[in-house]
């Protein structure tokens, strides 16, 4: 390498701002604006996406002091004086101390960053500044991960570190174009990708979230309560939140069956259904038996144990636990995405030997609630054959009383079963469930509450069944003598179309029902569809990768459990290789940027594979008569492919068609 | 049209000058070119007849001046003679004052007389006395040279070569032609016959149209990569001028002229980078003049863009 390349490159590494390289802190304005713009841009992807959980005095602090430095920037004055900003740092450090208490943990800590980001830019002068914003601008875009790890964030976070990379590139390179710099930065952060895929696969994974703060890892929200009061809410809140997926090995089971069981609700006090404690063990309170749905369950955190199944499920991967009231539990409350291989038996018989005590229990009513109830179940039991008999009665009775299915019902008083059977007549599933079972008891068959989800949609993309919280339900279970819990949805009399079709189909009105499940809206909820079904591979496959699912990947590449010495060996092995190749690729034959240099290239490659090279110093018109003599039955194509090259490269006009003719006769010449 | 009278004007010479279309059409690219011409070889092989075709085709004013070791700078470029009657000098050009002039056996002279001649051709005008006399226009020499290891030759020096523009050599003609000449007329009585197929302004017209030809970007890209090589090679003592560099192109532009074209190729840089070269350049150990061989590695060292 010559003196002049080898000086011009040095000068290329270091620095700006440092002509001698000796001096670190030289005076003056050393950030150009362009630099500076960089160096704002990132900083604003870096505090933006807080900006959504952040307190927001700080949020709109940060992004004030950014706008400050724009505005500093843009006119191109001095930065404010030290002792201003040091004042400023101590009021804002003071603030969040006041907003939380204390300087440790995660929110205080991303506050007090973003502030002294702010701060940062402000005093930037010199290179080391900015590279510290970059620094501070890459550790934000970190932090996002503690608040959201989905697919939006990590490709917000990718833009972020995109362009915190470029400032980096514009404070090295400061003379080159900010196509350029993009350009410089999304190289290094393509180059960088490989790394992190092998990083992700090999590095040793932590249980639980890095961070130490579990709970806040996960958000947890679930639309199941284990207490139910019926007529205490008059609108029911419709979120769109998906709550589990089902991806089914054979066909999903119609919607008829797809009730997925959660909290069981057993004891009434007169106005609220509360949940009955309830024995665990090992295994089901019955025997799996008839038609069996295999299932891989998908369900997202609520921080309770319930694993919120299909009727009745059995053997299931990983253990759960299973409940004396027909529930599954899990081994520990649910804080992140798990998975689980189920099976359910819909056909199989339960509590068929059901404890005297929980039928008793099962029967209790206060007598000081719904007398007006407890009247009609009195004539309507009266006579009556068996338990069965007095079902149908009561199915029969509630039919005849045509109750109206709507998500806003009017808001019920003390006997809440008594007004909605005989006055509003109007109400949703928990309604519904509620004045059955009141009835039912007041009769004396052993009737309980079941919340869960009902039904589900398919996903066209995936195939996968999604239920969202937006498909809690409601509905009863009854206990006959020689044939044990029976399932009975009181809804399904009045809006069939609930069980069967979704909420859409139930409700007439249209202007009841959330955006997403109006009919209008289907291309909407394609555009979902498809996004859901990016984002569950997103899950299943980048959250979902856990120490387990590390293990046996690792095992099946003959690394398995106790091998922690090789698969660090593997992985510095690999991240050497990486290096390796990326070395070798900076070292290759710079690519030719002209289209029509690539084309000829293109075009001697050809050549080249058929038998024949041109020699480096071989014109055009030269090369043309060698491979005429070659090849003389495409002689003619041959002159001509060279000779419109000729006429392109050393010609006086050059219209952007010709290339392309050019290139299509290259594409199109084959040779015999 | 000027591709026309180049065709009329080469058919015509080559039905004088047999087997030698290459070095022909050489040698009208060097006079498009607006270069000066040396022809290096044995004696007898068609150089003066050449020239004096050349001439005659293009009908210009031609002189042929022979150079013997006793010839002195005022024998070609003329005297300053005292007339009675007007009792003042009055000037009597020498033969250099013609269209075409024929220097032969441009080596036999001594240097002095050489660089008067070489000086006239650089400049166009001639001094003597304190007066000035601008050269006809337009102005070509066609030197002659015996390959320098015959006896009595005073070698140009370096200087001198390059001033001429190309450096041919014709060769003995092939067996064919060879017969054709023998069996056929005498060549000068054929050339006394011969009409003038073009004049001047015809040339001129040639001269401006291979101006004009496009040099592309690359091309002279290629060019400038060929003169470092020259400059930068080993095997040489030094390197092409950028009076050398100039010449290849505006040769390079006539000989595309010729071919028809209207851009200049690599090809036509490679075919004539010989024949600018070979007179210029040296080798570094003995000073030889550089062979073909090397001349042909430095063509292939150089990548064409």
């Amino acid at each position: 390498m010559s003196q002049c390349r080898t000086q011009r490159l040095i000068a290329r590494l270091r620095p700006a701002g440092h002509p001698n390289g000796a001096r670190a802190n030289p005076p003056g304005p050393a950030l150009r604006r362009n630099q500076g713009a960089w160096l704002l841009a990132a900083a604003a992807a870096a505090i933006g996406p807080h900006a959504g959980w952040l307190p927001i005095w700080v949020a709109a602090l940060g992004l004030g002091l950014l706008a400050w430095r724009a505005l500093l920037l843009w006119r191109g004055s001095r930065p404010p004086p030290g002792a201003l900003l040091l004042t400023l740092a101590l009021a804002v450090a003071a603030g969040v101390r006041a907003e939380f208490g204390h300087f440790f943990g995660r929110e205080p800590g991303v506050a007090l960053l973003v502030l002294l980001l702010g701060l940062k830019l402000l005093e930037t002068r010199a290179a080391r500044d900015i590279r510290a914003g970059v620094l501070l601008c890459l550790f934000l875009q970190l932090a996002l991960f503690f608040e959201d790890q989905s697919l939006p964030v990590a490709a917000l976070a990718l833009a972020g570190s995109l362009l915190a990379l470029g400032a980096l590139v514009a404070l090295t390179a400061p003379e080159g174009s900010e196509r350029e710099h993009l350009r410089t930065a999304a190289t290094l952060l393509a180059q960088g990708l490989p790394f992190m895929l092998v990083l992700f696969v090999l590095f040793p994974r932590i249980q639980g979230p890095l961070w130490g703060l579990p709970a806040d890892a996960f958000s947890a929200r679930t639309g199941l309560s284990d207490t139910m009061r019926p007529g205490s809410i008059s609108a029911l809140g419709q979120s769109d939140e998906i709550a589990l997926r089902a991806a089914f090995t054979g066909p999903p089971p119609p919607p008829a069956q797809r009730y997925w069981r959660g909290p069981v609700l057993g004891r009434f006090d007169g106005r609220e259904w509360h949940a009955e404690p309830a024995t665990e063990s090992a295994v089901p309170a019955y025997a799996p038996q008839g038609e069996r749905i295999d299932y891989l369950l998908t369900i997202e955190p609520h921080r309770r144990r319930w694993l919120i199944a299909l009727e009745h499920p059995a053997a299931a991967q990983p253990a759960v636990r299973y409940t004396s009231d027909l529930r599954a539990l899990t081994a520990e409350p649910l804080r992140s995405r798990a998975r689980f291989t189920l099976s359910a038996y819909p056909r199989t018989p339960v509590g068929m030997d059901e404890s005297p005590v929980v039928l008793a229990a099962a029967t209790a009513l206060p007598t000081d609630s719904n007398p007006r109830s407890r009247q009609l179940a009195s004539r309507l039991a009266a006579g009556a054959r068996d338990d069965a008999e007095i079902l149908e009665r009561v199915l029969a009775e509630l039919r005849a009383l045509r109750l109206a299915y709507t998500l806003r019902p009017p808001l019920l008083g003390r006997h809440a079963a008594d007004e909605f059977l005989f006055d509003s007549q109007r109400g949703f599933c928990e309604h519904f469930a509620s004045a059955f079972a009141v009835l039912m008891r007041a009769a004396g068959v052993p009737t309980r509450i079941v919340t869960g989800y009902q039904g589900g949609e398919i996903n066209p993309i995936d195939g996968h069944l999604v239920v969202r919280q937006s498909d809690a339900h409601a509905w009863a279970e009854v206990w006959l003598q020689g044939q044990g819990w029976l399932r009975v949805d009181p809804t399904a009399l009045a809006a069939p179309e609930r069980i069967d079709g979704g909420l859409a189909a139930a409700l007439a009105d249209a202007g009841e029902l959330p955006l997403m499940l109006r009919a209008d809206m289907a291309w909407l909820r394609g555009l979902r569809h498809r996004w859901e079904a990016v984002a569950n591979l997103w899950n299943q496959h980048v959250l979902g990768y856990n120490p387990e699912r590390q293990r046996e990947l690792l095992a099946r590449i003959g690394l398995g459990a106790g091998r922690t010495a090789q698969t660090l060996g593997v992985l510095a092995g690999a991240v050497a290789l990486l290096f390796a190749t990326l070395y070798a690729w900076s070292l290759r034959r710079p690519r030719l940027q002209d289209p029509l240099a690539r084309t000829w290239e293109r075009f001697c490659a050809k050549m080249a594979d058929a038998g024949l090279a041109r020699s480096p110093w071989q014109g055009p018109q030269a090369y043309a008569e060698e491979l005429a003599a070659r090849f003389p039955a495409q002689a003619g194509e041959l002159h001509e492919i060279c000779a419109l090259y000729a006429r392109l490269r050393y010609g006086p006009h050059a219209p952007e068609q010709d290339l392309r003719i050019l290139q299509n006769r290259i594409a199109s010449l084959r040779l015999k | 049209m000027p591709l026309h009278h180049a065709n009329r004007l080469l058919e015509a010479a080559s039905r004088i000058i047999l087997g030698k279309e290459r070095e022909l059409r050489l040698a009208l690219a060097c006079l498009i070119a607006r270069g000066h011409l040396l022809i290096e070889d044995v004696p007898g092989v068609g150089k003066t007849t050449l020239a004096h075709a050349l001439a005659r085709l293009m009908g210009l004013q031609f002189q042929r001046i022979q150079f013997t070791s006793d010839l002195l700078p005022a024998d070609i470029l003329g005297v300053s003679i005292f007339d009675r009657d007007t009792t003042a000098f009055r000037f009597h050009p020498g033969p250099v004052f013609a269209q075409l002039i024929l220097a032969d056996e441009i080596n036999r002279a001594t240097p002095k007389t050489q660089s008067a001649l070489l000086e006239a051709m650089e400049e166009r005008q001639v001094t003597t006395d304190g007066q000035t006399c601008a050269l006809p226009e337009p102005f070509f020499v066609i030197a002659t040279q015996n390959p320098a290891h015959q006896v009595g030759t005073f070698p140009l020096p370096e200087s001198q070569l390059d001033r001429f523009l190309l450096r041919i050599r014709l060769g003995y003609p092939d067996p064919e032609a060879e017969r054709a000449l023998l069996m056929g007329e005498d060549r000068r009585g054929l050339l006394e016959r011969q009409p003038a197929v073009i004049g001047p302004a015809e040339l001129l017209e040639m001269q401006q149209a291979a101006q004009g030809l496009h040099v592309a970007d690359a091309l002279v890209a290629y060019v400038q990569a060929l003169l470092a090589a020259t400059r930068n090679s080993t095997e040489l003592a030094g390197g092409l001028s950028p009076r050398a560099g100039l010449g290849l192109l505006s040769a390079a532009r006539a000989w595309a002229l010729l071919d028809g074209r209207d851009h200049v190729l690599p090809e036509d840089v490679q075919i004539l980078f010989p024949h600018v070269a070979a007179h210029r350049l040296h080798l570094a150990g003995d000073g030889r003049p550089a062979p073909p061989a090397t001349l042909v590695r430095l063509l292939q060292a150089v990548a064409v863009g």
